[in-house]
């Protein structure tokens, strides 16, 4: 037998796909279906999402009644690296039978799982990045974006900035995918609204801890807003030090979580504004969720990527429920047009999900409180404006996604 | 308003102020590195935990024991220390007579056990630490606004730098740990007790993490990773001052800053490369570093 580059690049194939066969057969046999949630779990988004995270979709599996089939949920951190990301969504599709890919942080893996997984048609419910190019240039049939994204925070907290007088911004900005993007979305909502911006520094991510001289460069640039394009633990070290050096330019953290705002404390916090799609105290149904949740996440409280979690997690397992696990199993696109189809109705959030993938719910823009007013453990916001989905998310005459046109 | 090289002056006196805060940290870290690999020959991958547990610690005196922050400063550098004690005489004293590589592998393995711990404990979004209430504010120096705070922290490592230096190359104790690190047979014939005094020397190094610990605790968020930022950074300055010179490692840290500083205006993206690339080219020119004794 003469050895063809072709044929053995075929035999090597043929053997790989062996044991996949077996693994996925008998995940189907049983009638088990399995979760993996990919997310950030040592880094400086793990209090945004990480083991809470897990621990919100673990709730809502247990929580689930009725179901007829097994659930399993696995997690793994993909340490904000895109490549691992990548690595680590393939092989739980094609090696272990993971039938959805959740949260995934930072909108450089989100993209590159998102990826994976519309190659696979496998479901992928993306809940922790913010990337707005999820349900755009990078949409997919089987990819569903969850509870935010950069073009509404920049709507919500940008807009409402603009408004306030801010017309003139400066960015720090965290240098891939997710800051780029805020920073652009944030760009054209401030030129829109007769703003403009005046400058912007990128700085390396992940790594970065001091952000003084870049506040400087902000602060000699003569603008009135200091945007501030990243997230979880650099925001928190931005905003800090921009009050150590009393930097007098107002700052518009783009995007923050009540889990930043914990970490800050509210005396260096107090009177910011931010927008999430969740508040844990907003209502008894918020407030009964979070009794429930905080046992299982005893580090904090709730966050709108925790509760997307939960919330995305029952959604997804009503449709499983809805359709029949095969069906479930077969098609990643086929159980996301039924999420498509069935209302959000939850605890946490009420909306729907439209045919972009992109989930409609209202955007909450909040004001840090005044210690003083800080009656409770967590009682971190008061509500200033509500955004509905409608109005907070891109309209799809102006989508990029390929296949709303076909 | 004059420019210098196409930037507004101001912006880049405040920059290189910037960069000497930064270079004290970085001074102050790798000068622990210096002595401990200096003295007992052991790469300390630990010392970015071991910095973080001084930051907790400051932290937990003051949460748990409303201890403030001037008495932290000596406190969490005695707890660490002590802590330090314990590595070296459970774990690190076994090492030796080994290739450098064992030390290595254990105490970066110590260091993710200790982050790890403090990670599954804490979150990593950190706790926050007050800036003590006299150095609160800042000083408008013209050029800039000047936090009181940073100030302080050039001056505490500077004064920390100083007075390391001058125990190591001025005084007896120092000449008879240079002595042992040189011939520990001969010294200990004398009648001194080396073993001893290597497990106080990295008690001392592991101090010195842990007060530059509760220096960057009001600056930084008291958080699991904030060591592992910096570990990788202060081993470039270390090894671009040359190991185990403590001279080298004070020098080369201030100096590094401030080169990181000026990268931050010029080109930010390439703010957390800089000091690898110096490292790259020191190391081509001068193998044993800028102030190293030679290969």
């Amino acid at each position: 037998m003469t050895l063809s580059r072709r044929s053995l690049i075929g035999t090597a194939a043929a053997g790989a796909t062996l044991p996949l066969a077996g693994h996925s057969a008998r995940a189907q046999a049983t009638g088990t279906i399995k979760i993996g949630l990919l997310n950030d779990q040592s880094g400086p988004y793990r209090d945004t999402g990480g083991t809470s995270s897990v621990a919100a979709v673990q709730m809502a599996v247990d929580e689930f009644a009725s179901k007829g089939f097994k659930v399993e949920v696995i997690s793994a951190d993909h340490q904000n690296k895109p490549d691992l990301g990548a690595q680590l969504a393939s092989q739980w599709f094609d090696r272990d039978g993971v039938d959805v890919i959740m949260d995934v942080p930072t909108s450089s893996v989100g993209l590159a799982v998102a990826g994976v997984a519309k190659a696979r048609n496998k479901l992928h419910l993306n809940i922790g990045s913010a990337s707005a190019e999820l349900t755009n240039g990078a949409c997919a049939p089987s990819v569903i974006h969850y509870i935010y994204d950069t073009y509404m925070l920049a709507k919500s907290t940008g807009g409402a900035t603009v408004k306030a007088g801010g017309d003139s911004w400066y960015f720090i900005t965290a240098d891939y995918a997710f800051g780029k993007q805020l920073q652009s979305d944030t760009t054209a909502m401030v030129l829109a609204s007769g703003g403009k911006v005046t400058g912007s520094v990128a700085y390396p991510f992940p790594g970065t801890t001091d952000y003084s001289s870049f506040l400087l460069q902000a602060q000699s640039s003569g603008a009135k807003v200091l945007g501030l394009a990243n997230a979880g633990g650099d925001t928190v070290n931005s905003v800090k030090q921009a009050k150590e050096f009393g930097i007098t330019m107002r700052i518009a953290t783009m995007l923050m979580f009540i889990t930043d705002v914990h970490a800050l404390g509210l005396d260096v916090a107090q009177g910011l504004t931010l927008t999430e799609s969740f508040y844990w105290d907003m209502n008894d149904k918020t407030r009964a969720f979070t009794k429930r949740f905080v046992p299982r996440s005893p580090n904090n409280y709730p966050n709108m990527i925790h509760a997307g979690n939960y919330s995305a997690a029952l959604h997804f397992l009503k449709a499983v429920t809805d359709m029949g696990v095969p069906a479930a199993k077969a098609s990643g696109s086929a159980i996301a047009d039924r999420m498509k189809a069935m209302p959000v109705v939850d605890e946490c959030f009420q909306g729907s999900i439209r045919k972009d993938g992109r989930g409609m719910f209202p955007a909450y823009l909040f004001q840090v409180k005044k210690p003083s007013e800080s009656k409770a453990k967590w009682d971190y916001y008061n509500l200033l404006q509500t955004t509905s989905g409608e109005d907070a998310y891109k309209p799809l005459s102006q989508s990029t996604c390929y296949f709303l046109k076909s | 308003m004059f420019m210098i090289l196409g930037y507004p002056a101001p912006l880049m006196f405040g920059q290189l102020l910037l960069g000497l805060i930064n270079g004290a940290f970085y001074a102050l870290l790798s000068l622990g590195l210096a002595v401990i690999f200096g003295m007992l020959n052991i790469v300390n991958f630990a010392h970015g935990a071991l910095f973080m547990l001084g930051a907790f610690v400051a932290w937990g005196l003051l949460n748990f024991l409303g201890i403030n922050y001037w008495a932290a400063l000596i406190l969490a550098p005695l707890v660490v220390g002590a802590f330090g004690v314990v590595l070296e005489k459970a774990f690190i004293s076994r090492l030796y007579k080994l290739d450098h590589l064992y030390g290595l592998l254990l105490t970066f393995g110590l260091a993710l056990v200790i982050e790890g711990l403090a990670r599954n404990e804490f979150g990593s979004s950190g706790v926050p630490y007050p800036i003590p209430s006299i150095l609160q504010g800042a000083a408008n120096l013209g050029f800039m606004f000047m936090p009181i705070y940073r100030g302080w922290v050039v001056l505490a490592s500077a004064i920390m730098c100083l007075i390391t230096w001058l125990v190591i190359e001025k005084t007896s104790i120092g000449a008879t740990l240079r002595a042992a690190t040189e011939n520990a047979p001969l010294v200990q014939a004398f009648g001194i007790n080396v073993p001893r005094m290597i497990t106080l020397t990295y008690a001392g190094g592991v101090a010195l993490a842990a007060f530059a610990g509760v220096l960057a605790a009001p600056i930084y968020s008291v958080n699991p990773n904030m060591g592992a930022n910096f570990i990788i950074t202060v081993f470039a300055v270390v090894v671009i001052g040359g190991m185990g010179s403590i001279l080298g490692s004070i020098v080369t840290g201030f100096g590094l800053g401030v080169i990181e500083g000026l990268t931050k205006v010029f080109y930010p993206q390439g703010s957390s490369v800089v000091i690898f690339v110096v490292m790259v080219i020191v190391l081509l020119v001068r193998p044993a570093g800028l102030f190293g004794k030679g290969a």
